[in-house]
């Protein structure tokens, strides 16, 4: 198995060039906010382990919110972040990069306050990687290439497949079969490719396991500490809960009309937010906390297909970013920006909340899970509010939901003629 | 809390559908220039109808709703009108992402509107109601005076096509049902099962909602006229210019007969039961109204029992626009614990006969989901009973952890993205030969719905739903009526129609064309009686 690694580099951007910057990104668009596979910058379509990719830059007018708290807006720079998801390890995709896009890349990043013309590329994005708090893989060790392979499989079937009403199961049978058969056939032929699996790396392996026990074990250790200031904790958050305040106006209608724009051209889009974690030690704690919990989950309790009841990410990561005053969100989500906050909100709102009440101004909460997200315009307003415009978005399988995805491999998986129940048989012609 | 409802102050068209009045005709309105004074007299004089009951029913009826142009012309200041919805104050034209996700691409842009744009966006809608033959004097009767103030743009007629819309079907069955007694909870909390029964927040301003919230509306300080308004029941000392008003969307919908029955004829061979099956199909109701599922009455089903879309397709047009779902797909058989003793009853749907039509209401212990309570079990055995044991279900399927669930949980919770339907059909009504024969006419269906909150209802049902290539999963499909047909970004087609079959894989209708189109549309308030009188005289 090929597991999926994040990549994520943050330069500052140089005063004064962020419009240039602006104008370079937007050149590599076809659609506004959606790159040109082989746009000349960065030519992502050449990659076959890139998944996605974005450029956005962090300019957070938002800032000024802190002034909910009487504290002064804090002076922070505005970043470029280039990140996407890729099979295999990050280095391996970055080094490939350099020696394949190396001009752009320069061009790109010449617009940052370190980035001269002497500086060595591969060093400096080596040394502008920043850890991601908590990254969620739809499947992991589904790559690129499998999805695409299993597509043209899935398009091949439904071409092929006769689509009257047969008679008897024993027929369903036999016409499985006989397209396994036939996709055996456009095999040989090089028609279809199954690429054979890659042994799983065994420094993943090790790192996978090692983390399904840490978490629990620094769980368990800190259990009898944390049971015994529960009261103390339980009085903390809850009067933080009571004074905190809600900060959630109506976004600009302009600034929607901007994130607009970049939405809803293929069946999926891109979600990038961005801003302050509320003051205080115990926020700070608990956030950490959180975000260290909800990777382990992410690794070890939801990597194969959902994110608890939410089956429409590819790809989301939490990043902080200045010593954690900052936290940047950043998914892909299948359909449109409404429905996915309809999931968000009834779905799985005590997770937002999990997380993100720690953040400034959002919707209050009650016990860390509940109402925040379920008050459903403030919250609506908030995360629109917080949302950063991304300049550019790559996504190596246009017109491909995970829903399609998904089918795709269970038709791959039930390529076989071995004897089956009749219900299997019948359910596997139905995914054609 | 004061739980009553001022029908006196509400439009009727929250209430009735004016079903008795057989003649409808909708007016589109625009102020002159400098003349703003005389519109809003003559605005300020007319007899709209309320939402009281009236014995005998009423022999004609008037309604008027304002888009916020209109408001804008009229001279209501922009401190009011950001209060309303931001889809309210953009309007359904001039954002191309609107376009988008609603379908008004191709043929259906905007830019080719007859009406609905630039100096054909209409201000204020008049809706008329009549007797048959009584529209002529009605029409002259409400309309006197109006050129001092406004210009009339051609007007939009209905056509009585006894309760059926172009392509011959039985319209308006399922309707939401408004808790105009509000005995629906105030409170936000899973609801597990499905039901007709609305919140009257969902299409009134001023209500709770679903969430058991009030919608954003404009709140205003109850001074001078302003205090003549009434005041908002969640902020008691600002008076609400939203309560007992709704947005009304309006989409003038051309529907294709012709197109629609050649179509299917060619796909049929020229089978004639066969080409009304597809088309049975494709709504999910006979052209009777039967639902294909097995229903209590004409409304009283849903598709827990049917999954797969063997009996009515996933795709269904009636599928889609109501897919009839709770919050949290369904675990164990009994969703609660006194639902064991109904044994096999189906999941929590019962039909009531209701005055109004067949209705689904629901039980009252279904209705929501109850925690568990062991009740006299212990918890251990509880928890070790399988399916006994609720909460354990309950968290597998909250986290996402029940397989068989999720499978059934890619379609978001009905009661949040319902609409209350007031359309009427217009045109010259074709006949099936006359539709096979190829005989072109201009009809359709002035669609108009009443929701409290465009984005998440009207525009989610119509982009998440209908216009929605993977809705329930589906391969490439958007709804066989209504579908925009757009490729995807990767060029792969979207227009084809399937029928899962039990034995084999789904049967395809492929190459649909797009059989409506939209005409013109906009976003409408439609205010309560005082808060019209507010916005034509006092600001």
């Amino acid at each position: 198995m090929t597991p999926q690694y994040p990549f994520m580099v943050v330069g500052t951007v140089e005063a004064g060039r962020e419009d240039a910057l602006r104008q370079l990104l937007d050149s590599m668009n076809g659609l506004p906010g959606m790159a040109r596979p082989d746009n000349e910058l960065v030519p992502f379509g050449r990659f076959d382990s890139l998944h996605y990719a974005r450029f956005v830059i962090l300019a957070d007018p938002t800032l000024g919110d802190i002034e909910v708290y009487g504290l002064p807006k804090p002076e922070l720079p505005t970043y470029l972040a280039f990140f996407g998801d890729v099979d295999g390890p990050a280095e391996s995709f970055l080094a490939e990069l350099v020696r394949e896009a190396e001009a752009g890349l320069r061009q790109i990043f010449s617009h940052c306050d370190d980035f001269g013309d002497g500086t060595e590329l591969a060093t400096w994005l080596r040394d502008h990687q920043r850890p991601v708090g908590a990254n969620y893989v739809n499947t992991v060790g589904r790559t690129v290439r499998q999805i695409r392979e299993e597509e043209a499989l899935h398009r091949t079937l439904a071409a092929r497949v006769p689509r009257e009403a047969l008679d008897s199961a024993a027929d369903a049978r036999k016409l499985r079969c006989q397209l396994v058969e036939f996709s055996r056939a456009e095999v040989r032929a090089g028609r279809l490719h199954f690429t054979r699996e890659e042994p799983t790396p065994w420094e993943w392996l090790i790192r996978h396991y090692l983390n399904l026990v840490a978490i629990p074990l620094i769980g368990l250790l800190a259990a009898p500490f944390l049971l015994l200031f529960s009261p103390v904790l339980i009085c903390w958050l809850r009067r933080l809960e009571k004074t905190d305040p809600e900060f959630c106006p109506r976004p600009d209608v302009e600034f929607l009309l901007t994130l607009k724009r970049l939405e809803d051209y293929d069946v999926t889009n891109q979600y990038t937010a961005f801003g302050l974690v509320k003051p205080g030690l115990f926020r700070r704690c608990l956030l950490t906390a959180v975000v260290a919990l909800v990777d382990w989950g992410a690794c070890q309790l939801f990597a194969h297909g959902h994110l608890a009841r939410v089956q429409t990410i590819h790809f989301a990561r939490w990043v902080f970013l200045d010593d954690k005053q900052r936290v940047l969100f950043a998914s892909n989500y299948d359909g449109g920006h409404e429905a996915y906050m309809d999931d968000f909100i009834n779905k799985v709102a005590w997770g937002l909340n999990l997380v993100f009440s720690n953040g400034v101004g959002w919707p209050r909460t009650d016990w860390l899970l509940k109402r925040g997200a379920r008050l459903e315009q403030r919250f609506k307003y908030y995360q629109r509010r917080h949302q950063l415009p991304t300049q550019v978005w790559y996504k190596a399988y246009p017109g491909l939901t995970l829903s399609d995805i998904r089918r795709n491999g269970k038709i791959r998986e039930g390529l076989s003629c071995a004897p089956m129940p009749e219900s299997e048989a019948l359910g596997w012609l139905r995914l054609l | 809390m004061n739980k009553s409802v001022e029908l006196e102050d509400i439009q009727g068209l929250v209430r009735f559908a004016y079903g008795h009045l057989k003649q409808a005709c909708f007016l589109l309105l625009r102020v002159k220039e400098q003349k703003q004074d005389a519109a809003r007299a003559w605005l300020a004089q007319l007899p709209v109808t309320s939402a009281v009951d009236a014995s005998p029913a009423p022999a004609r009826a008037l309604q008027v709703a304002l888009t916020c142009e209109g408001l804008r012309a009229l001279g209501v200041g922009d401190d009011i009108l950001q209060g309303f919805s931001v889809e309210f104050v953009a309007g359904m034209v001039g954002d191309e992402n609107r376009s988008r996700r609603l379908g008004d691409v191709g043929d259906s842009a905007p830019a080719r509107w007859q009406w609905g744009t630039a100096q054909k966006l209409p201000h204020v809608l008049l809706m008329l109601y009549a007797q048959p033959d009584g529209m002529e004097a009605w029409k002259r009767q409400v309309l006197k005076g109006a050129a001092a103030g406004f210009q009339i743009l051609p007007e939009l007629d209905t056509t009585d096509m006894d309760g059926r819309e172009p392509f011959g079907f039985v319209d308006g069955i399922s309707q939401p049902k408004p808790d105009w007694q509000r005995q629906r909870e105030v409170r936000d909390q899973e609801r597990g099962d499905y039901t007709n029964l609305s919140c009257l927040g969902e299409f009134l301003l001023g209500y709770p909602n679903e969430y058991g919230l009030y919608t954003d509306r404009p709140l205003l300080d109850p001074q001078g006229a302003a205090a003549e308004l009434p005041r908002a029941e969640d902020v008691s000392d600002k008076a609400d210019l939203g309560r007992n008003g709704s947005y009304l969307v309006f989409r003038q919908l051309h529907q294709n007969v012709a197109g629609f029955w050649q179509y299917l004829d060619r796909q049929a061979g020229g089978d004639a039961t066969l080409r009304t099956r597809y088309a049975e199909t494709m709504v999910g109701r006979s052209l009777d109204g039967k639902p294909l599922v097995e229903s209590d009455g004409l409304n009283g089903f849903d598709y827990r029992r049917d999954p797969q879309g063997l009996r009515c397709p996933v795709g269904a047009h009636i599928r889609r626009a109501n897919p009839r779902n709770g919050d949290i797909p369904p675990g164990c058989p009994f969703p609660s614990g006194e639902s064991e003793a109904r044994g096999a009853e189906p999941v929590g749907v019962r039909a009531e006969a209701l005055p109004d039509g067949d209705s689904v209401t629901p039980t009252p212990n279904a209705s929501t989901l109850t925690l568990p309570s062991p009740r006299g079990r212990g918890l251990v055995a509880s928890l070790l009973t399988p399916c006994r044991c609720r909460l354990l279900d309950w968290l597998c399927r909250t986290l996402g952890f029940d397989a068989k669930a999720r499978e059934q949980d890619l379609i978001a919770s009905t009661r949040f993205h319902r609409l209350l339907r007031r359309g009427r059909e217009y045109g010259q009504a074709v006949t099936l030969d006359q539709a096979l024969a190829g005989i072109q006419s201009e009809t359709g269906l002035h669609f108009l719905c009443l929701n409290a909150n465009i984005a998440r209802q009207f525009e989610f049902v119509q982009s998440a739903w209908l216009i929605g290539t993977r809705f329930g999963g589906l391969d490439r499909e958007s709804d066989p009526l209504l579908g925009d047909r757009t490729p995807d970004l990767n060029g792969a087609a979207t227009d084809h129609y399937s029928m899962p079959q039990s034995h084999g894989a789904s049967q395809r209708l492929e190459g649909l064309p797009r059989f409506v189109s939209v005409k013109g549309g906009a976003y409408f308030f439609l205010p309560g009686l005082r808060a019209l009188r507010y916005l034509v005289t006092a600001t």
